[in-house]
């Protein structure tokens, strides 16, 4: 049996996608302008893809333990993630299973993120050396 | 628009020196609610053997996304960036990067294909330090969705 670990919940309101374009460097308007957003067919400003992203590696580095117990970490982003001009903005749910330990000891999750309840990532994992 | 697919395979020489800064990971930290102190006070990151305090797994697309604007903004290449969604993100680790690693970033184009109108384009970013030590490879897929598909 895969051993399911614990959900971790992460609330993302317009003020974080603020902090993290200026962190990151990534100020692509679609992010922050509801006009630009909508102009180009989203629902409204959506959340950067590497934002949730980073939000997933939170949850796998607290599974894992530590920073640099995480060798490889991928994702593919399936939907966007809407983040309305709200105080409680939107809430992204990560959940991960134990999909195999390698034959060098290391484990590998799946990873899941739901908005909404819509998963917003698909083929996404992380391998983790084992503590 | 088409991409010109001649560029697969290219490489570019290494972008310039990025020092990597303590603040700049607190910064990172802070932004995507990172609390542990790795990440913020030195002293914690040493008690860990770090040298410094260490980046989350997701920050080195802070340094690649910038490094990989040689590709992408060549307008040889043909992409529309207002067209541009994200769409795999992948990084395999060869240590975590800390506060004080001087890299440098190696572009490649892995992949261009197309497909019901869109366009995707796979860049690799080999990101090692001056002296070559490799720290992290990170491959973006971008989007550069079809017209009929606003």
């Amino acid at each position: 049996m895969n051993e399911i670990l614990e959900p971790q919940t992460f609330r993302v309101t317009r003020a974080d996608l603020v902090r993290y374009a200026g962190a990151s460097g990534d100020f692509n308007p679609i992010h922050w302008s509801d006009r630009i957003a909508t102009g180009v067919g989203l629902p409204g400003v959506i959340a950067h893809g590497m934002f949730t992203m980073a939000l997933v590696g939170r949850a796998v580095t607290g599974w894992a333990g530590a920073a640099d117990a995480v060798k490889e970490f991928s994702v593919r982003f399936a939907r966007p993630v809407p983040v309305p001009d709200t105080d409680e903005g939107t809430e992204v749910v990560v959940t991960a299973t134990v999909k195999e330990v390698t034959e060098d000891g290391d484990t590998r999750l799946a990873l899941t993120a739901t908005c909404n309840g819509d998963k917003v990532l698909s083929l996404a994992q992380a391998l983790v050396r084992k503590r | 628009m088409p991409l010109d697919q001649t560029f697969a395979g290219r490489t570019w020489p290494p972008t310039e020196t990025y020092l990597v800064g303590r603040e700049k990971i607190r910064e990172f930290a802070r932004a995507i609610g990172a609390t542990d102190a790795e990440y913020h006070d030195p002293e914690a990151a040493r008690a860990l053997g770090y040298p410094d305090v260490v980046a989350p797994p997701t920050f080195p697309v802070a340094i690649t996304m910038t490094a990989s604007r040689q590709v992408v903004n060549d307008p040889a290449l043909g992409l529309d960036y207002s067209r541009v969604v994200h769409g795999d993100q992948r990084f395999v680790y060869t240590r975590p990067m800390v506060a004080g690693d001087a890299v440098v970033c190696v572009n490649t184009v892995d992949e261009i294909t197309t497909r019901g109108g869109h366009w995707f384009l796979t860049v690799r970013t080999e990101v090692r330090t001056e002296a070559g030590e490799p720290v992290v490879t990170v491959w973006s897929k971008l989007v550069q969705r079809g017209e009929e598909h606003p």
